[in-house]
């Protein structure tokens, strides 16, 4: 009995060890775990010109535009309370538009822009049909984006 | 639990309760692969790329649900020895890492639909190549040894050490920005998905979990009937040795 005793106490006490350290790992690094930063930890932290670097956030509405070349677009990424002016040019994704959640990986040039050689769609934890958004927008508790700038605007 | 540790009491258990479990994950299988194909509603944002959620999400909770499930077996393997806790822990391994494998493809091939991209180096996919990799490590360790017992002993030790990872895949969307969306089932405040596609998706789950069930039962009475034949015969070489000994001392 106290030879059980004694290794499950010491199972308990290794997993409790290991969870402490992995938490204080977790944490120390937690600035270099975040897949990509929003416009306004650009503004709180500013990183150097020319370096890589991730934006996420909303396609800011009535920011989109399209180049004569036809490939090239002009868009605005938000986080609701700082927002980066974005140029790419290549293919989009289906599911980019405005008001859509984007990542996009690029450089920040001399200017400020952000000229991105990629972009990423990120959609929202909601799944529901095309007859029930109407719905809700119909009655007015259709919120745009509503998940994703929430959690941004923390960071 | 020292009841349902006997092996001789979970063949018997086993036997009668396998065809059931086959049985119902078949039809419940196939119900949620019907609904979900052909009933559920195409999502406002995705369309009908979303139909690869009724297997991708199921898949990537079973692929944590095993592990746990393997850590906690080889805890009691390793605190109360256990005669079936060993066999439990590795007959589920290489299932959980099946269901790993399927969430990483089907994420990929969704993420290449929908994100734009196959891959992406963020915290929730990372943390769940990593579950991938700690399975495999689990399986290869415990074959690692001539004796049986200590690779169980110090595969039991890896997959404890692995569990740490468990709440870093929940709560990676939570705790960092990452590609991946946050949970949309198991959150505070209800799941933020329409009834209309939560209950197919609930089925497929339960089909999943109950062919689990099933495989991890096979995989069970595989293993204890394998160690019973390899005593049978281990008993019979010694039967010879030991009828062919006194001729041998009569020869010197």
């Amino acid at each position: 009995m106290t030879r059980k005793r004694r290794r499950l106490i010491a199972v308990l006490a290794g997993l409790g060890m290991l969870g402490l350290a992995t938490g204080l790992v977790l944490s120390a690094f937690s600035d270099n775990l975040v897949f990509f930063y929003s416009p306004t930890d650009l503004k709180e932290k500013p990183v150097p010109r020319g370096r890589e670097l991730r934006i996420g956030g909303l396609v800011e509405a009535a920011s989109l535009r399209h180049e004569s070349d036809g490939k090239t677009v002009e868009f605005r990424v938000t986080d609701g309370k700082s927002d980066v002016p974005v140029t790419y040019s290549g293919a989009l994704p289906d599911l980019f538009r405005e008001g859509q959640g984007v990542v996009v990986e690029g450089k920040l040039d001399a200017a400020g822009a952000f000229r991105a050689d990629t972009v990423l769609a990120k959609h929202d934890e909601r799944y529901m049909p095309r007859e029930v958004v109407e719905a809700l927008k119909k009655s007015g508790h259709w919120r745009e984006g509503e998940a994703q700038p929430e959690g941004q605007a923390q960071r | 639990m020292h009841r349902f540790a006997n092996p001789a009491r979970f063949m018997r258990l086993s036997a009668a309760i396998l065809p059931w479990t086959a049985a119902l994950s078949v039809v419940l299988l196939g119900l949620g692969i019907y609904l979900a194909l052909f009933v559920a509603p195409p999502d406002y944002q995705q369309g009908e790329a979303v139909r690869i959620m009724y297997v991708h999400v199921p898949a990537a909770w079973l692929a944590s649900f095993v592990y746990a499930l393997v850590a906690l077996t080889s805890a009691i393997a390793l605190i109360w020895r256990h005669p079936l806790a060993d066999i439990a822990a590795q007959s589920a391994a290489p299932l959980g890492a099946g269901f790993t494998l399927l969430c990483l493809v089907t994420g990929s091939l969704w993420g290449a639909r929908m994100w734009g991209t196959w891959w992406v180096w963020d915290a929730r996919l990372t943390s769940v190549l990593v579950l991938f990799f700690l399975y495999l490590g689990y399986i290869a360790l415990v074959n690692a040894f001539d004796e049986p017992g200590r690779g169980a002993r110090a595969g039991a030790i890896l997959a404890l050490v692995g569990v740490v990872n468990l709440p870093i895949i929940k709560f990676s969307v939570d705790w960092w920005n990452t590609l991946h969306q946050p949970a949309s089932v198991f959150r505070l405040g209800g799941p933020t998905i329409a009834a209309a596609m939560l209950w197919p998706l609930l089925i497929m789950a339960l089909g999943y979990t109950l062919l689990f069930a099933t495989l991890l039962m096979v995989r069970m009475r595989t293993a204890l009937l394998a160690a019973k034949l390899r005593a049978l015969r281990l008993a019979e070489v010694e039967r010879e040795a030991a009828s062919l000994m006194p001729q041998q001392t009569a020869l010197s």
